[in-house]
């Protein structure tokens, strides 16, 4: 299968590759890790006049603790995170999450900056970004800007970037002492998008009341979610068996799943969103007891 | 009255003439060879190796980046040549399935899959090797877990799996003997 014909650029800098986009607006993709773009390009779901290679700007694939903050260049390497030291020691659910991927040549590749871009609802990074509150940094011809995970998902394979923009940076608030996470992704065979999917992030207080929750859903409505009512549900108060499964019936409700005619109903999607949530609390909660 | 039509002052957009078969130049390395080569951009890497260089050992089988009978390994890492452009590959060093073998000897993964019968048809065979490779260059001593999780994206229609995991968990053995008596 080709592509329809297009023009070939590899700028060196980011603000060449802006301005490149900028003049060609609407006309114009960017191409990071290509394991979306290129089988798109290949459909002829894509069809750009111009491809603009991000993979020879340097200084975009990083991996970095900050104040409060950990820092993810845009073109990192979904096995990048799978294998880092300090997302395993600092946010290990990113790296359980990167090891859900695809499989290990896809993740080779493939980057998170351009899975975001991509906005894929069964796409896995969505859910932990919103579970975590991470921020993602863009930049315009006018200069950068930050979006919280939350306003980002705006509709299925439509992120809140501007045709312009290019996505530079992923923020995580680093997670304090007291945290567990837990990525649970249900799929149908190794390496498939995922039937259903969930995020689960919390902090337990020293007296053991729940401090803080993010639960992101995966493949369970037209984006990826953040379940509120689930996350409401564990604040404040300590995680008995009981209050977690209320959380996991109020995930249920916060899902908007449709039927798939290769991944299940509806009606089975929103019960795995229950089951997963359930399980992936349980385990985050026994991670941030040190378990 | 016929109402004034509107102007509109704004910048026309850059013209969509995407230039027909515009080439570019790239240099690659491939199992150790420097090759100099103008390509369409929108060649694929892998008919690049197969049509271009003429290497046809490494294989299509999807074409849509699921089966991993493309697969590569680009730069040190392995990838699936149907999912990456040619012009993309400018300066890159690859190593194929032909690369493996060293002066007549078959790699101790080739020897491996020929002694479990990692293979039937052998379609799937040049990406499972070089998938093997790769992950026995990251991980020298597998479980049988690790090997399958390795494996996860290159498909076999005939083998069922077991044969070649088994041949990989062999050559891991081998080649870890191999650096022990180098040592
Ligand atoms: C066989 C297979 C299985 C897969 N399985 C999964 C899976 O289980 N879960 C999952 O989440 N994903 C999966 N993927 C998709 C994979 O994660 C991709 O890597 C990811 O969706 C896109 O990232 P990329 O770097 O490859 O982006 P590309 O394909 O290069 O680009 C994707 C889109 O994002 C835009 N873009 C890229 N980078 C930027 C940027 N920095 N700023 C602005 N826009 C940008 C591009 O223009 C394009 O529109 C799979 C892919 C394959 C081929
Ligand atoms: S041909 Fe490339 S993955 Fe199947
Ligand atoms: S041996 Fe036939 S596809 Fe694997």
């Amino acid at each position: 299968m080709y592509p329809k014909s297009f023009q070939y650029f590899a700028p060196k800098s980011v603000k060449d590759a802006i301005s490149l986009l900028n003049k060609l607006r609407g006309e114009a993709k960017v191409i990071a890790g290509g394991q979306s773009l290129v089988p798109m390009m290949k459909l002829r779901l894509a069809t750009p006049a111009y491809l603009i290679d991000l993979n020879k700007i340097k200084g975009l694939e990083y991996i970095k603790a900050g104040r409060g903050v950990i820092q993810i260049g845009a073109l990192t390497r979904h096995s990048t995170i799978e294998k880092s030291e300090l997302i395993r020691e600092r946010v290990p659910i990113m790296a359980e999450a990167a090891s859900h991927i695809g499989d290990p040549q896809v993740r080779n590749l493939g980057t998170i900056g351009g899975a975001l871009a991509h906005c894929d609802p069964a796409g896995d990074w969505g859910a932990v970004i919103l579970a975590l509150r991470g921020e993602i940094r863009v930049a315009g011809p006018r200069g950068q800007r930050t979006i919280k995970a939350d306003n980002f998902f705006v509709d299925a394979f439509t992120p809140a970037l501007k045709p312009n923009e290019l996505i530079t940076e992923i923020r995580i608030p680093t997670p304090p002492e007291g945290s567990g996470g837990a990525y649970l992704k249900m799929e149908r065979r190794a390496g498939d998008f995922a039937i259903a999917g969930v995020a689960a992030q919390i902090t337990i207080s020293p007296d053991g009341t729940c401090k803080y929750a993010g639960i992101g859903l995966t493949a369970l409505g037209p984006t990826s979610l953040r379940a509120k009512k689930a996350e409401e549900a564990l604040v404040g108060r300590e995680l008995t068996d009981e209050v977690i499964d209320e959380a996991a019936e109020a995930a249920a409700e916060d899902a908007k799943p449709f039927d798939d005619p290769l991944r299940g109903s509806a009606e089975f999607r929103r019960a795995m969103a229950r089951v997963l949530t359930r399980r992936a609390v349980k385990q985050a909660l026994s991670r941030a007891r040190g378990g | 009255m016929p109402r004034k039509k509107r102007v509109d002052r704004r910048k026309p957009r850059a013209k969509a003439a995407p230039p027909t078969a515009q080439l570019a130049k790239i240099n690659v390395k491939v199992n150790g060879v420097q090759y100099s080569a103008e390509v369409e951009p929108r060649m694929l890497l892998v008919h690049f190796i197969r049509d271009v260089l003429g290497l046809t050992g490494t294989h299509v089988g999807c074409d849509t980046g699921n089966c991993g009978a493309c697969t590569v390994i680009m730069d040190g890492k392995s990838v699936k040549s149907c999912n990456i452009f040619a012009v993309q590959a400018d300066g890159a060093e690859i190593l194929t399935v032909e690369g493996l073998a060293r002066d007549g000897e078959l790699h101790p993964v080739q020897q491996a899959f020929w002694e479990h019968h990692g293979l039937q048809c052998g379609f799937c065979t040049p990406g499972m090797l070089m998938q093997a490779y790769w992950l026995l260059t990251q991980n020298p001593s597998p479980t049988e877990e690790d090997v399958r999780r390795g494996l996860s994206g290159n498909l076999c229609r005939c083998t069922g799996y077991q044969k070649i995991v088994e041949a990989v968990l062999a050559a891991a053995e081998q080649m870890r003997g191999q650096q022990q008596e180098v040592r």
